[in-house]
């Protein structure tokens, strides 16, 4: 899977907050092979160095994917996506403008408007979204080169609540790589989003909240991969009426 | 001076950005700084002066999803 040019070998991301404690977190990064680790930027007490979370996340060997969460307007995450970049020194961006207070849905006008000015400024934005086609459109304009629809409200664990607009998304758009971001509570949803065909998932609360986080990482990493295989290998279209795979010719005469 | 720093009112006798980290005891930390809702980058600190009543904004690394 290639995303702005950069190749990673899993097709698995995920967040870093949450966990009952750093060394679960490394645990379930570890254990979900996953390449790319989300990130924030948060108020520094008086007297702070900054380090010690900067220091876990560097030794999970993984690359850095900064977020814009809690932005509720265009101005505030551009703002905050020129930080992360001089702090991750990277010039990758999940962008997130939150336009509704209880659902955290994509503010799209915020969205559009923010996306335009960052890949204008040489960002390179992941920008997250639902499955509108049109809002999709209007970012893919604004020089995004990645969309992370939503599976679900960030943090819900509801799964894929709209697979028609998401099949709709990814058969419009078959080039662009996407990542269903958001929204996923069990592996069994993960799969179904990879054999839709979507490049990638990442979440972050359906493996911080498991009870044994490190365990649900390696789930999920194993339905996003057999999900993928799935995909690639051409499934079987479904059929009304029973087929007996076990052939008819030879049977014996019992009755 | 009385300016606004990550939210609550600070008095702090510094003109520069730099010099406000200095006071604040962020001195060389990993730290990413924003006055007046823009970005300040880590090389004009020195140069950026603070007036009364700024509202400066000292992030750092943090969980996110």
């Amino acid at each position: 899977m290639r995303l702005y040019g950069t190749e990673l070998s899993s097709r698995l991301m995920l967040g870093t907050a949450q966990y009952p404690s750093p060394a679960i977190l490394a645990e379930a990064f570890r254990r979900s092979g996953a390449g790319i680790a989300t990130v924030s930027l948060r108020r520094e007490a008086a007297g702070g160095d900054g380090g010690a979370f900067w220091d876990l996340v560097r030794d999970l060997g993984v690359r850095i994917l900064p977020n814009t969460a809690g932005c509720h307007s265009a101005r505030e995450a551009v703002t905050t996506a020129r930080m992360a970049r001089e702090m991750f020194g990277t010039p990758w961006i999940k962008l997130e403008v939150i336009g509704h207070a209880d659902t955290l849905q994509p503010d799209p006008w915020g969205l559009v408007e923010a996306a335009r000015e960052l890949c204008a400024d040489g960002f390179e934005v992941f920008p997250y979204t639902t499955e509108d086609l049109v809002l999709a459109e209007r970012l893919l304009d604004a020089g995004c080169g990645v969309l992370m629809p939503w599976g679900a409200p960030i943090g819900t664990g509801l799964g894929l609540s709209n697979r028609h607009g998401l099949r709709s998304l990814r058969a419009q758009f078959p080039e662009v790589p996407m990542v269903v971001d958001a929204g996923l509570g069990l592996p069994s949803q993960a799969a179904e989003a990879m054999e839709m065909g979507f490049d990638a998932v990442l979440l972050n609360t359906a493996v911080a909240r498991a009870g044994d986080p490190a365990a649900m990482a390696e789930g999920f990493a194993k339905a996003v991969e057999a999900g993928r295989l799935g995909y690639e290998a051409d499934p079987m279209e479904p059929r009304d009426m029973a087929a007996p795979s076990t052939p008819l010719i030879g049977r014996a005469v019992l009755a | 001076m009385k300016i606004t720093v990550n939210g609550e009112p600070r008095e702090i006798a510094a003109d520069t950005l730099q010099q406000a980290l200095d006071a604040l005891g962020h001195g060389d930390a990993r730290v990413a700084t924003a006055v007046n809702e823009a970005f300040v980058p880590a090389a004009a600190r020195a140069e950026t002066r603070l007036a009364p009543g700024d509202r400066v904004e000292i992030l750092a690394p943090r969980q996110g999803g």
